[in-house]
């Protein structure tokens, strides 16, 4: 839990979110909004309706340059890196010697530059890049950017709303990035963020973040949101968080996130522990991560235990609460791989009583992707 | 003639003659946020004065909520579970909790009385 005596660090956008009214709270080291005067209900179901503009300053911005940076990038992860075309953005999972996972980060091939270009997450950033610079110590060189703020802009109006600070934006189709102006400033935007809506994300130098942010929340559609909101978005569109649904106990095919490995990666079994997390492909693991939608209305929060039908405990949930645009609990777990297939009856057993529940297709609130315009 | 007393646990409790109502203050509503669900206890449990008596939930977080006083439940709000929402649009009024039969007057005595309350919250 936070420490009271930490030193916590400020976004540059702190002191907007104290203006607007936000309730603050420590988070990886930042003092951060969980939520507005408008409440995490509100500010979730406004991102689905209209727009809602997120500071992600806190997460970890870099470069990565070197005489082939995409190459040298792939002894951390099994991501295919090298085959990203030029102003195509790609998730990817850092993992370590293990092959268990680091963490979970985005990557960036601007266009007509060399370096690439690295989000990570905040409570894992001093980790990860001194990990990353240490691995590719001599073939690669990580130069950190924390001059850089983060804004993520989204819900379906995020495009009509960002056009009328960068035009042209719009026509950016999902997981795209460009360099471009927005509301006069430099930014490298991305269509792409964490909530399963359409929309943006746009890097920023630190100076520039407030006056950008503020032209944003000048539009009748976009409202602020805070933490609270961001964790319910992302767990509706099934999306892992750090530290709770992954983290280095698990690797890339119990986390289920297979997908994130390159076809040619399987091929040249090039990334860290790929023998054993290739086996584990093809012969599966004892656990799996999955979606669960409990039957009755009470949320069952991370940590509690999951049963089969017999009692017997077979998993635990990592992410679980309440999700506004489903009016219904939702969460993601680990179970038994036996258990794992799709509306499988588990229960879930919250305060000493069991909780019947079911194993649910993610994501639970369809993704809204611009892939095409 | 009905007496509201409080808690440092942000409870409020109501009595009329034997009977009193419990629920959640205005300043626990507000700090909770959207309150989502809510899991009162039976009718005809009994619970002691401190025991954990129900829990509310928001969006993001579980809370317990404990009896202030002691007694055996004769209700719980039905209207919570159609709409917990209920608990903050009006926490002192339409969102209460549950109900007992109190067992000793002496423990409502002892809590805190509106104006203790409001000087208790202010200095939060």
């Amino acid at each position: 839990m936070a420490d009271p005596n930490e030193v916590l660090c400020k976004t540059p956008l702190h002191a907007l979110h104290v203006e607007r009214g936000a309730k603050m709270v420590p988070f990886s080291g930042y003092e951060m909004p969980v939520q507005y005067p408008a409440g995490v209900l509100k500010e979730h179901l406004h991102t689905r309706d209209k727009a809602g503009l997120f500071d992600v300053s806190h997460m970890g911005q870099a470069f990565l340059s070197g005489s082939d940076p995409s190459k040298a990038l792939e002894r951390l992860t099994p991501a295919d890196v090298s085959g990203l075309k030029e102003g195509l953005q790609r998730y990817g999972l850092l993992l370590n010697e293990r092959g268990t996972i680091k963490d979970d980060f985005m990557f960036s091939r601007l266009t007509g530059e060399a370096p690439l270009y690295l989000v990570v997450n905040a409570g894992t950033k001093d980790g990860d890049f001194e990990y990353i610079a240490g691995e590719l110590k001599g073939i690669a060189s990580l130069e950190l950017r924390p001059d850089r703020a983060l804004l993520a802009l989204q819900g379906p109006a995020a495009a009509i709303v960002l056009e009328r600070h960068s035009p042209g934006i719009s026509k950016l189709t999902f997981m795209k990035v460009v360099r471009c102006s927005v509301a006069g400033a430099p930014a490298i935007v991305s269509r792409s963020g964490y909530t399963g809506e359409d929309g943006f994300e746009i890097s920023l130098e630190a100076i520039h973040a407030e006056r950008v942010a503020r032209a944003l929340l000048g539009e009748t559609e976009v409202l602020p949101i805070g933490l609270g909101a961001r964790d319910s978005l992302r767990l509706e569109a099934g999306l892992c968080l750090y530290g709770h649904d992954i983290d280095e106990t698990v690797n890339p095919v119990e986390a289920s996130l297979v997908w994130s490995i390159g076809k040619r990666r399987k091929l040249d079994k090039d990334f860290p522990a790929a023998e054993k997390i290739l086996d584990a492909v093809f012969n599966g693991t004892a656990k799996k991560r999955v979606g669960i939608r409990p039957d009755g209305k009470a949320p069952a929060r991370e940590g509690t235990e999951i049963a089969d039908k017999t009692g017997r405990a077979i998993g635990q949930i990592t992410s679980g609460g309440f999700g506004p645009s489903l009016n219904a609990p939702v969460a993601m777990g680990y179970v038994e791989t036996a258990f794992a297939g799709d509306c499988t009856e588990i229960d879930l057993i919250v305060r000493g009583k069991s909780m019947p529940a079911r194993v649910s297709p993610m994501p639970f609130v369809p993704h809204r992707y611009r892939r095409a315009i | 003639m009905s007496e509201v007393r409080f808690t440092d646990q942000h409870e409020w409790v109501r009595l009329d003659g034997d009977v009193a109502t419990i629920g959640i203050t205005k300043y626990a509503a507000e700090q909770l946020g959207d309150v989502v669900y809510v899991e009162l206890p039976e009718t005809g449990r009994k619970v002691g004065a401190g025991g954990e008596a129900a829990v509310v939930e928001s969006v993001k977080a579980a809370s317990e909520v404990y009896a202030p006083v002691g007694g055996e439940v004769t209700a719980s709000n039905p209207a919570l579970s159609e709409d917990p929402a209920k608990v903050n649009a009006d926490p002192e009024g339409e969102g209460w909790f549950f109900k007992l039969k109190l067992a000793d007057k002496g423990e409502f005595a002892k809590l805190m009385t509106a104006d203790r309350y409001a000087e208790f919250v202010k200095g939060l």
